[in-house]
């Protein structure tokens, strides 16, 4: 099995190195800093760590002033909520405010596990995509996080990050160029694009070896940024294929699917199919019962390519 | 200690010429708040021009005092109050709310000297004062960070969410001014959803409460001087006003709330602030 590292243990870590160097980054958090990891960071600069308590408004407004006051915020909290309940603090104090915060949604996606339905955003990227100026970020595995984190610290403006929790396969290498709005191609081919976004990463791949095995050549992209997506990487590959087919750990409604098929409509129709959450609420149920249950399987990729592809692939 | 005569009399010209403003740029909209930025005319020309540590040409300056409007709907005072004191010019007021303008209905952080948040969706305010007042504390600056609210504000949960973050951070830099008018867009604040015992709600949240009448410019400026000399803890002036104060027809009611005057009632009302 590959290495699994927490995708959050990379926030935590990236996040420390940067404090080190920089001392205007400070960190917020709404009580959850032992399960985000910032509790690393406050012990490491306990004076520029802020437990603003169980109140995601209150931190969003919050670190909108730290940054009106000349400092890089990193307010973190459980993805969902922080979204949902503090989105309009992110639209009015943050984003047509201009300020320079990183807002940090933990827990993402299925990590959330057994917590159930309350706690599983499936929904926050779309939230995010849809405001003005924000910039939305969604790393595949620990080591890409590292690189997101960095990034989103030297990029003035907002930033939604979106962490994961429990520990995922090690997919990307330290070496890959990480640049905010461009994404990495995995792999080149021509039969089918398939395009990933976080922790789909790991079973895109796998997917793309199995197509393989079977005489289907699929290009793999990589986009770890939504929002600016990165047209030209799409249209490309789509001009190509023909055929394309978007995998996330999220709602299919708003998230990289609806993205990618704003790109394809306007500028390269192409055959679409969203593999991601069908509208629906979560359950409770360990992560990989979870990416069972929603079906976010390497299997269901391979299936969708070839109802896709119809007559070109044998069985 | 009272204002000198001339103090008293620089103020009753400066609030004057700022509510003639208010009903000038809302006639000129055809829109806006008159009612809450009459009602707060005398706590933002006291703060603006006794205490505000800021640099009308230097708006960024990073050392400045913050100023949030956390009830974003009163622009007109607010505008009128940054240009008088120079922030731009008195001469743009009058394009407020125009789609060309940076004056909008609301205010935008972004474009407008003097304008240190986006606000106009209420309740959002004290967090960024906090978040200020904590920076300020880990610089080792004597910067201050003020918030305006609204009573009917006081509905918004965000504003207790942040109440108890100033407290809990002892943030004695930073003052929230309640323009206590009693009254919010449907009617008055009471009938809605009521505010009061206000002094007991922001002491049990462990502020320091000073209660004043908000049209006394001597003991709104005594509030201001409290404010600053109280430490270890955060200060609510508590500034009971009277909602469309000095035009006759607006006052005490909720009808001015977001209404703006036509020529005829502009011609009486400015007579009445000549």
């Amino acid at each position: 099995m590959a290495n699994q590292e927490a995708p959050r243990k990379g926030f935590a870590d990236a996040l420390i190195r940067l404090g080190e160097k920089h001392d205007n980054l400070v960190v917020l958090d709404a009580d959850c800093a032992k399960s985000n990891m910032t509790n690393l960071y406050k012990n490491r600069f306990p004076e520029r760590f802020f437990n603003i308590g169980i109140s995601e408004c209150d931190l969003v407004g919050t670190a909108a002033g730290m940054a009106v006051a000349g400092k890089v915020p990193f307010a973190n909290a459980y993805a969902n909520f922080l979204t949902g309940r503090a989105f309009d603090q992110m639209r009015i104090s943050v984003c047509y405010s201009n300020n320079n915060v990183k807002i940090v949604g933990h827990n993402a996606g299925t990590s959330a596990a057994q917590e159930g339905a309350t706690h599983l955003p499936l929904e926050d990227i779309s939230l995010m995509r849809s405001l003005p100026r924000m910039t939305v970020i969604v790393p595949a595995d620990a080591i890409e996080m590292e690189k997101a984190v960095e990034a989103a610290y030297y990029h003035d403006g907002p930033i939604y990050l979106r962490v994961g929790k429990l520990p995922v396969p090690i997919v990307t290498k330290k070496e890959e160029p990480f640049k905010i709005g461009k994404a990495i191609k995995y792999r080149e081919g021509s039969d089918i694009t398939i395009i990933s976004t976080g922790i789909m990463l790991d079973e895109s791949l796998k997917a793309v070896g199995e197509l393989e095995k079977q005489g289907v050549s699929a290009e793999l992209l990589h986009i770890h940024t939504i929002k600016p997506i990165d047209k030209e990487a799409i249209i490309a590959s789509a001009a190509k294929t023909k055929h394309v087919i978007t995998v996330e750990e999220h709602s299919i409604i708003g998230g990289l699917g609806s993205a990618v098929a704003e790109v394809l409509s306007e500028s390269q129709p192409a055959k679409l199919r969203r593999i991601g959450t069908n509208d629906r609420f979560g359950v409770s149920g360990k992560m990989d019962e979870l990416l069972d249950f929603f079906e976010l399987r390497a299997h269901r990729i391979v299936s969708t390519a070839n109802e896709l592809l119809g007559h070109r692939v044998t069985s | 200690m009272d204002f000198s005569k001339e103090k008293s009399k620089f103020y009753n010209n400066l609030t004057k010429t700022i509510r003639r403003h208010i009903v000038k740029m809302t006639n000129h909209a055809g829109s806006g708040h008159p009612g809450g930025s009459l009602s707060a005319t005398e706590l933002m020309s006291v703060l603006f021009f006794e205490h505000m540590n800021v640099d009308p040409n230097n708006p960024d300056w990073q050392e400045r005092d913050c100023f949030f409007l956390s009830k974003g709907h009163c622009t007109p005072v607010f505008y009128s109050v940054l240009a008088e004191k120079g922030f731009f010019p008195v001469e743009e007021l009058m394009t407020f709310r125009d789609v060309d303008g940076r004056l909008h209905g609301h205010p935008c952080g972004e474009h407008i000297p003097g304008v240190d948040i986006s606000s106009g969706s209420l309740g959002q305010g004290l967090s960024v004062a906090n978040g200020v007042g904590l920076i300020a504390k880990l610089d080792g600056s004597n910067r201050r960070s003020y918030c305006m609210i609204g009573d009917g504000e006081l509905q918004e949960g965000q504003v207790w969410e942040a109440a108890m973050t100033t407290a809990h951070y002892n943030l004695d830099n930073v003052c929230a001014i309640i323009d206590w008018n009693k009254i919010q867009l449907d009617d008055f604040v009471e009938n809605v959803k009521g505010v009061k015992n206000l002094g007991d709600k922001f002491r049990a949240f462990g502020w320091h409460v000073v209660e004043i009448d908000g049209h006394d410019i001597n003991a709104v400026n005594e509030a201001y001087k409290e404010a600053k000399r109280t430490k270890g803890k955060p200060t609510a002036i508590l500034a009971h006003t009277v909602k469309g104060k000095g035009v006759s027809f607006m006052e005490d009611t909720h009808d001015w709330h977001g209404m703006a005057p036509n020529d005829e009632q502009l011609e009486i009302a400015l007579k009445e602030l000549a």
